[in-house]
């Protein structure tokens, strides 16, 4: 019997080939998901070991506000420099040097422009010397004020030399400032870069006062260990002499703690690209499930002259389902092989865009692994359960008899795709509007799924009105009428196969509707509110956003025609201990003037030192009205009490908390992030633009643009995220062509005989590839059909229960789905191509003795 | 009427006054109208019939591969009406084999693989004395290696009756074994049957339209409109051929 089904398989495996394809794409997106990001992992853990190789014990001063990787970069508490004495005193100590370590150091390259890392900081430090790790390239360090050394990659990406000027903005400095370059260094191992990150290094005294504002102050303290003294004796001996103020850590903690973060994102991004994994293998199902069904169709003598000689219905089953393993094992073997191949090669390109990353070995974790198998067997052996159920069902006469296989009544599938889609539709609203208690996402991907299944299951009774219509398009021919008539005669094969390829279309629309709504909302929203004709901005190329010198704001002001100016300020701040993100306006009045925030309690035209404002929902959340007392603490500066002195009405444009402009002073970026220029009325823009332009000189990361290029600028990130989700969404759709491929080779070989009499009576072999390709088209074109409208629905439903949020206007991409509709066709023609060539192919006088 | 051979105690295959109806109201078709029948142990017995006699149906039925309207039917000891699918499944295994006119040998399996699959499927191993008796009846030893496909098929319905008779069923049910072939390999296969029936005691029905082929067998039992009308002790094939052409006349003034 194992023998038989084996032996069977084996004679079969053509046809199986292309479903066996479908699993492994999907496993290999799964395994190669696992593979980028634990190579990629393991390649930040030994950055992060070798940067802090050098370090025993590392001592830091309290953060006063923990930002998170995902909000930005950390700002250390600037330590006193007397700290490094203490640590100095404490037994076992060999040597405690303070160090500067602050991101914001950004070099000019020769060309003008800012040099960016695309991720990692670009850090500002003191120099202390060659050591170990780091190594000189070229001249010497630095030892005057105005002397600069730079790693080896940065020097290269600004191409500039020893000797050379080199303007540098710095974290505390409003204006960039020259510097001479007097050496290159690089890092043990023959490397560039660790990880990509730019390093550029001063003097001491220098670096103190451009990198952490203060004099005499560190970012922390490296602490070497005396012979003999081991790290954690060492640390708990400095953390002792310290206090609680300081946080003390061996250097393999500050490696862990800093990988360990960047490892969240790295699982995150894993969970996303699982999650298409998962549209991928769901396509994939219907892929295999029709794959068998017509093949147990086909073998419907031989698996009934198989109960006439004494198979029991269990067997039946057994051998269907062995098949489906054996189908999964080698999809699964080749899928894994796939990934890693993917993986491998998605780590190799991203370690190139991160600037140098120097890879870790590519390493198959055993999740991969385990992962591939699981997926592949379980997502396949599931969607040969049923044909195989139906297989058992055959009964032994069958084998004796030319059974016609009787058109079975839709009734009970549409029953079940009936109460599928409800269910589907339920727990969508239930997701949406809230009320899942805590499993909101769970909750609108299980509607989704339920809805897509149900759907599926629909489709057998929508498809033989719509397939019927639209055939009717190529019904003037008579290939055109038979390839329409057999896209209509088997309705549930014509409906999985459409369905297959509605997943994926639907999810592109869906995510398009939900995109497009955001952007069409948001840029509404921002040309209604926002009343300044220019706008400063730069694009944000690592951690730390662009900043300009504040000076400029005054100098616009005193430009012609110039009516208000103001200078937005940002930050992460603690209020009464909670994590908030705070702005800061240099004209207050530009609230209202410029944002048209709308007062909802007290005044908001002023603010005193003392005194902020927040937005109605954060007044809400928090508990605040005119008048409460607020405890906040910045990422500089001891902790100060505010008192909330007006509440304006919250929208999309408008910030949580606005503190008066006194207190940027202390936030990590003390620089304004972005500028909006108000013109009197009857000023035109293009007289201004230039003369704003010039005044932004000396701070080349941000410029000046008018409104609408803003706006588009801040909406053009949603198109990249669009961008990024068609091309992981394609693969689905590729699989869904793989479906509708391996659906009419099928059908080829099952109408071998027709097909020959067919031609027996004068079919030319163009009318009989027309006759396929119509088939295909038909099929395709529904398919998408679905897609749209499904995809729509899904979009709308979205957007409505985002109302609240602010995305307030339904934009439905009619162009795009246009495009997807003339795209089905296309690939209808294009899946065509080989069944139809197999179909012309036919011997007559064989097919029409083909038993 | 009522064949009336039932003299031998033990009969292989019983069928006691059975009914088969399809379909229901306008469209209801009697196919079997109380048909009583017994099967001799060791006899090779031919079920005879103008087209749309019922004979089919009767072999079907009495295989337990449909069910009866009414009545019983019942393999040895065993009585088939009623079995459920556990049942049925194992008394085809233990019980019945099958011949059919369309071969349906599989055809990725070699000669020797379709001879032993129904043993494989039940999980036993082969008496390799009588599988080398079967294999030496049929005459197949050269061809053991060959898929279906590289034999002719005179071979793969040899092929077929070796598969049959490897399980030593009970009876083998033989449904137009010669409909395919040509009068010479026809005329091998049913010499064949005759000798494992003289030869190894086996018990066979066949459904044939054939009177050449259901000379062969010891007895032959005529069915018009689902009626047993006639039967025949050691036919000839004249012997048949008169006796269907008796039966012909009234059946075409029925249609």
């Amino acid at each position: 019997m194992f023998r038989a089904t084996l032996k069977s398989l084996l004679a079969r495996k053509v046809r199986l080939i292309l479903s066996g394809l479908a699993v492994v794409l999907g496993v290999m997106f799964v395994s190669g998901a696992f593979v980028l990001t634990d190579t990629l992992g393991r390649s930040f853990d030994s950055v992060f070991a070798d940067g802090f190789s050098e370090i025993d014990v590392n001592v830091t001063a309290k953060p006063k506000v923990e930002v998170s990787e995902i909000e930005g970069e950390q700002t250390a508490t600037p330590l006193p420099a007397a700290v490094v004495d203490r640590v100095k005193q404490v037994p076992g100590v060999a040597s405690a040097t303070g160090i500067v370590n602050a991101d914001g150091a950004r070099v000019i390259g020769s060309n003008g422009k800012v040099i960016t890392s695309f991720g990692p900081p670009q850090l500002g430090e003191n120099w202390t010397g060659e050591s170990e790790l780091l190594q000189l390239r070229e001249g010497r360090g630095p030892q005057a004020d105005d002397e600069i050394v730079i790693n080896k990659s940065l020097a290269t990406a600004a191409k500039v030399q020893v000797g050379q000027k080199v303007g540098v903005l710095t974290a505390f400095e409003s204006k960039k400032r020259d510097f001479t370059l007097v050496g290159i260094l690089g890092y043990s191992g023959d490397r560039d870069s660790i990880g990509g990150v730019n390093e550029v290094f001063f003097t001491t005294p220098v670096a103190q006062r451009l990198m952490i504002g203060e004099p005499d102050a560190f970012s922390s303290i490296t602490v070497r260990a005396a012979g003999g003294v081991s790290d954690e004796t060492l640390r708990d001996d400095v953390a002792r002499t310290l206090g609680a103020d300081y946080e003390v850590k061996t250097g393999e903690q500050v490696a862990a703690d800093a990988a360990a973060s960047l490892k969240e994102g790295l699982s995150f991004f894993n969970k996303i690209l699982l999650g298409f994994a998962a549209v991928a293998l769901l396509v994939g199902t219907f892929l295999i499930l029709n794959t068998f069904s017509i093949i147990v169709a086909q073998r419907t003598r031989e698996l009934a002259l198989m109960r006439a000689i004494g198979a029991s219905g269990r067997q039946i089953i057994g051998s269907v389902v062995l098949e489906a393993i054996a189908v999964g094992l080698i999809a699964s073997v080749l899928g894994l092989a796939a990934g890693i191949g993917v993986g491998a090669l998605l780590a190799f390109l991203f370690g190139k865009l991160a600037g140098g990353l120097t890879l870790a070995g590519i390493g198959v974790p055993a999740a991969a692994v385990i992962g591939s198998f699981a997926v592949g067997l379980v997502i396949t052996v599931v969607a040969a359960l049923l044909p195989a159920l139906r297989a058992s069902r055959i009964p032994p006469i069958a084998a004796m008899q030319d059974v016609a296989t009787p058109d079975r009544p839709l009734t009970k599938v549409t029953i079940a795709g009936s109460v599928v889609t409800g269910i589907g539709a339920v727990l969508l609203f239930l997701g949406l509007s809230g009320n899942a208690s805590g499993q909101t996402l769970p909750t609108i991907l299980g509607g989704v799924l339920f809805a897509f299944i149900g759907v599926a299951l629909l489709t057998p009774l929508i498809s033989r009105p719509v397939v019927a219509l639209l055939g009717a398009i190529f019904s003037w021919s008579v290939p055109g009428k038979l390839g329409r008539l057999n896209s209509g005669r088997n309705p549930r094969r014509t409906a999985i196969t459409a369905a297959a390829l509605m997943v994926g279309i639907a999810l592109v629309t869906g995510v398009t509707v939900i995109l497009d709504s955001a952007k069409g909302s948001i840029s509404a929203l921002a040309e209604d509110t926002i009343k300044a004709e220019l706008v400063i901005s730069g694009a944000q190329g690592g951690p730390r956003p662009p900043s300009f010198d504040p000076a400029v704001l005054d100098r616009a002001k005193a430009l012609p025609g110039v009516q208000m100016v103001d200078g937005e300020y940002g930050d992460m701040a603690k209020l009464n201990g909670e994590s908030t993100w705070v702005a800061a306006s240099s004209d207050i009045a530009s609230l209202r003037q410029i944002f048209g925030a709308k007062p909802t309690a007290g005044d908001i035209d002023r603010l005193g030192p003392t005194q902020m404002l927040v937005s109605s929902d954060t007044a809400t959340s928090r508990n605040l009205s005119v008048g409460s007392t607020v405890n906040v603490q910045l990422t500089r500066g001891e902790a100060r009490t505010y008192t909330v002195s007006g509440i304006y009405e919250a929208s999309q444009l408008t910030n949580p908390v606005t503190l008066p402009a006194t207190a940027a002073k202390d936030f990590a970026i003390p620089q304004p992030i972005q500028g909006f220029i108000q013109l009197a009325p009857g000023t035109r823009v293009g007289d201004v633009q230039p003369q704003v332009e010039a005044l932004l000189a000396d701070s080349p990361e941000v410029s000046v643009a008018d409104r609408a290029a803003f706006i588009k600028q801040q909406t053009g990130q949603l198109d990249g995220l669009l961008t990024m989700i068609q091309i992981l969404l394609a693969l689905a759709i590729v699989i869904a062509v793989l479906g509708i491929i391996n659906t009419l080779a099928l059908s080829v070989l099952e109408r071998t005989r027709e097909l020959g009499l067919l031609r027996a009576i004068g079919l030319r072999r163009s009318q009989t590839m027309g006759m396929i390709t119509v088939e295909a088209v038909v099929i395709s074109v529904f398919g998408a059909l679905l897609g749209v409208v499904v995809g729509s629905g899904l979009g709308a439903a979205v957007v409505e229960a985002l109302k609240d949020e602010g995305i307030t206007d339904l934009i439905l991409p009619w162009g795009q789905m246009g495009v997807f509709l003339g795209l089905a066709a296309i690939i209808g023609v294009v899946a065509a191509v080989l069944p139809a060539v197999r179909a012309a192919r036919i011997n007559v006088l064989g097919a029409i003795a083909h038993d | 009427m009522t064949a009336t051979v039932g003299q031998q105690a033990q009969a292989a295959a019983r069928a006691n006054d059975v009914w088969k109806v399809y379909g229901s109201g306008e469209a209801q078709v009697i196919a079997l109208r109380g048909v009583s029948a017994e099967f001799e142990r060791g006899r090779f017995t031919a079920i005879m019939g103008p087209s749309g006699s019922g004979k089919s149906t009767l072999m079907h039925c009495l295989a337990g591969l449909d069910s009866v309207t009414r009545g019983t039917v019942a393999i040895g000891e065993t009585t088939v009406t009623g079995l459920g699918d556990s049942g049925l499944t194992k008394l085809r295994r233990d019980k019945v084999g099958f011949i059919f006119q369309q071969f349906n040998l599989l055809p990725t399996l070699t000669a020797k693989e379709n001879i032993l699959l129904p043993l494989s499927i039940a999980g036993r191993k082969p008496d390799p004395a009588w599988y080398d008796t079967v294999i030496d009846t049929v005459g197949l030893r050269d061809r053991l290696d060959h898929r279906p496909a590289q034999l002719s098929g005179g071979q793969q319905q040899r092929v077929a009756c070796a598969r049959a008779l490897v399980s030593r069923p009970e009876v083998i049910f033989a449904d137009e074994p010669t409909g395919n072939l040509d009068s010479r390999s026809g005329a091998e296969v049913l010499n064949f049957l005759r000798n494992s029936v003289r030869e190894h005691g086996q018990t066979i029905v066949m459904v044939t339209h054939d009177p050449t082929a259901a000379a062969y067998a010891d007895r032959v039992v005529f069915l018009a409109d689902g009626e047993i009308v006639s039967e025949l002790i050691e036919p000839t094939a004249e012997t048949v051929l008169d006796t269907m052409k008796k039966l012909d006349a009234p059946a075409e003034v029925g249609n």
